[in-house]
């Protein structure tokens, strides 16, 4: 049986007022027009990835980073209150599978990627700043990028 | 993809792949780019596949078949390395910025 994350939190966090977590009735749905080997797939992570000199992030933060598609494992850090972070600051793949991607697009499973790949810190608190900050920022950024689909990996 | 199937449940975004792999590892362990692979591959796949709004599909790759105490672990008290200090915090910090200002 996979872990149950929401009485864990509850546990993990028992000196708060337990955390109201988002229930939506539906799921929007845009079915895919073409195979995905046609399609430009952008990468996004929650994972808090940095690239080079990028400021770090914080709590609360809604901001979000732009990681060149093309960056090398040693040009990108990891900052995450959240998640054991060790493993994704020795292979930055198991939270944002960049060398991944580009190998898919290289061997034509996808059709290629948006550049430049995103990152935000997921630990934040408040749904709504997500849903009114953070949210409709990457949709103009995958917008006018021309974007197919994204792929968002969690932490 | 989701690391929670649970709290994804509730959210129901559009789509979703699960593999059942501790907090953080959600594409795959350190240093095996060969299932870091598959399930990125399997990922994409998905894409094709799921039809149905709000489908979540779990993916077969197992952690350690031998080992599943990290279940008893993930995100339960003591789970996290203690967090440095605000002072080590900083410092490391400087550090990343000067290596990068540097190279």
């Amino acid at each position: 049986m996979p872990v149950a994350y929401i009485p864990r939190t509850r546990d993990l966090y028992d000196d708060f007022t337990p955390y109201r977590w988002v229930e939506n009735e539906s799921a929007p749905f845009t079915p895919l027009t073409k195979p995905i080997a046609k399609c430009r797939v952008a990468l996004i992570s929650s994972g808090g990835i940095m690239y080079r000199d990028q400021p770090r992030f914080h709590r609360e933060d809604a901001s979000y980073r732009r990681i060149p598609i093309d960056a090398r494992r040693d040009d990108l850090s990891v900052w995450h209150f959240g998640y054991p972070t060790a493993d994704a600051e020795r292979d930055v793949n198991c939270v944002f599978p960049i060398e991944r991607m580009r190998e898919l697009a290289a061997s034509g499973v996808v059709g290629e990627l948006v550049d430049p790949a995103f990152s935000f810190m997921g630990g934040v608190y408040s749904a709504r700043k997500i849903r009114d900050e953070l949210a409709p920022q990457i949709v103009d950024e995958l917008k006018r990028a021309h974007a197919d689909a994204f792929f968002l990996v969690p932490a | 993809m989701t690391s929670a199937i649970d709290i994804t449940q509730s959210v129901t975004p559009p789509r979703a792949v699960f593999v059942n792999f501790p907090l953080g590892h959600q594409t795959g362990p350190p240093d095996q780019p060969d299932l870091q692979r598959r399930i990125v591959t399997d990922a994409m796949r998905a894409f094709e596949t799921i039809t149905t709004p709000a489908t979540i599909v779990e993916l077969p790759y197992v952690w350690d078949a031998n080992d599943r105490s990290w279940e008893d672990i993930d995100y339960t008290k003591g789970w996290m390395p203690a967090r440095p200090s605000r002072d080590a915090a900083d410092k490391l910090e400087a550090e990343r910025q000067a290596k990068f200002r540097r190279t």
